[in-house]
């Protein structure tokens, strides 16, 4: 798997898709971190070749302008760009 | 892991600023931020050989990234309706002066993707007229300046308008 998991308190399934690069990106995982919540971030930039293909794939369903972060929650609802009060809301933070 | 050293951080960021205060531009005042994006073009210039946006997936075939080398050809139109480029490492003077606050805009990029003009109206004029796609600086010159004397892109974002 290609996903990386930041341990903290579970509100459900967490799914970042993000850039190594991106100042948002950044700002969406410290966010998630200092409130203390558990989630799971793959930075598509640093993927290669197929590995990439796929999780463009992935992120172009939920998010077809295809721009970072693109956050996944219980794989039903996606949050584009760090919206942190639409974060508190859906995580309860 | 690509290594950038602080003090090349420090050397753009500074070159970036006076460019950008020269010019009327206005870099992000959240240093930490902003020397973060800058750190990201530099890793981004030893990945793909240019300052892909740090905030969008690059190809990393220039030719198709030419629209996000940084400054971006979307940027000024971020600039104008959000007061932040897409990173908000560019910021309008409100924001600079901490009067209006940015967050995540969106992509502006596949909602209205820019075509490259290609035929341009025939005229009589002794020059053409060659138009930056980042700033919309224009000159009549037989072939465009080798870097933007507004906003520094480089020739090669410059688009034959006449």
């Amino acid at each position: 798997m290609n996903f990386t998991k930041v341990p903290g308190r579970n509100r459900g399934k967490v799914l970042i898709y993000a850039l190594s690069t991106c100042g948002w990106c950044k700002k969406t995982k410290q966010f998630l971190k200092d409130n203390g919540i558990e989630y799971s971030y793959v930075d598509v930039d640093l993927l290669q070749g197929d590995e990439r293909d796929k999780i463009v794939k992935e992120v172009e369903r939920w998010n077809p302008s295809l721009s970072f972060p693109t956050i996944v929650i219980n794989d039903s609802l996606c949050v584009v760009g760090f919206d942190e009060r639409k974060l508190r809301e859906t995580l309860k933070i | 892991m690509i290594e950038i050293s602080d003090g090349e951080v420090e050397k753009l960021y500074n070159k970036l600023k006076k460019e950008a205060e020269d010019a009327g531009y206005f870099l992000n005042s959240d240093t930490e931020f902003t020397k973060g994006l800058v750190k990201s073009l530099l890793i981004n210039e030893k990945r793909y050989g240019y300052w892909a946006c740090p905030c969008r997936l690059a190809s990393g075939v220039k030719e198709k990234d030419l629209d996000i080398i940084c400054p971006c050809d979307y940027r000024d139109a971020d600039l104008n309706e959000y007061g932040a480029c897409y990173c908000a490492l560019y910021v309008s003077e409100d924001v600079a002066n901490g009067k209006k606050q940015v967050t995540s805009i969106p992509e502006r990029r596949r909602a209205n993707p820019l075509e490259r003009q290609n035929n341009f109206p025939m005229s009589n004029l002794k020059y053409p007229v060659w138009r930056c796609r980042v700033c919309g600086y224009l000159c009549a010159r037989d072939q465009p300046p080798m870097v933007c004397p507004i906003c520094k892109a480089k020739q090669e974002r410059f688009e034959r308008m006449i």
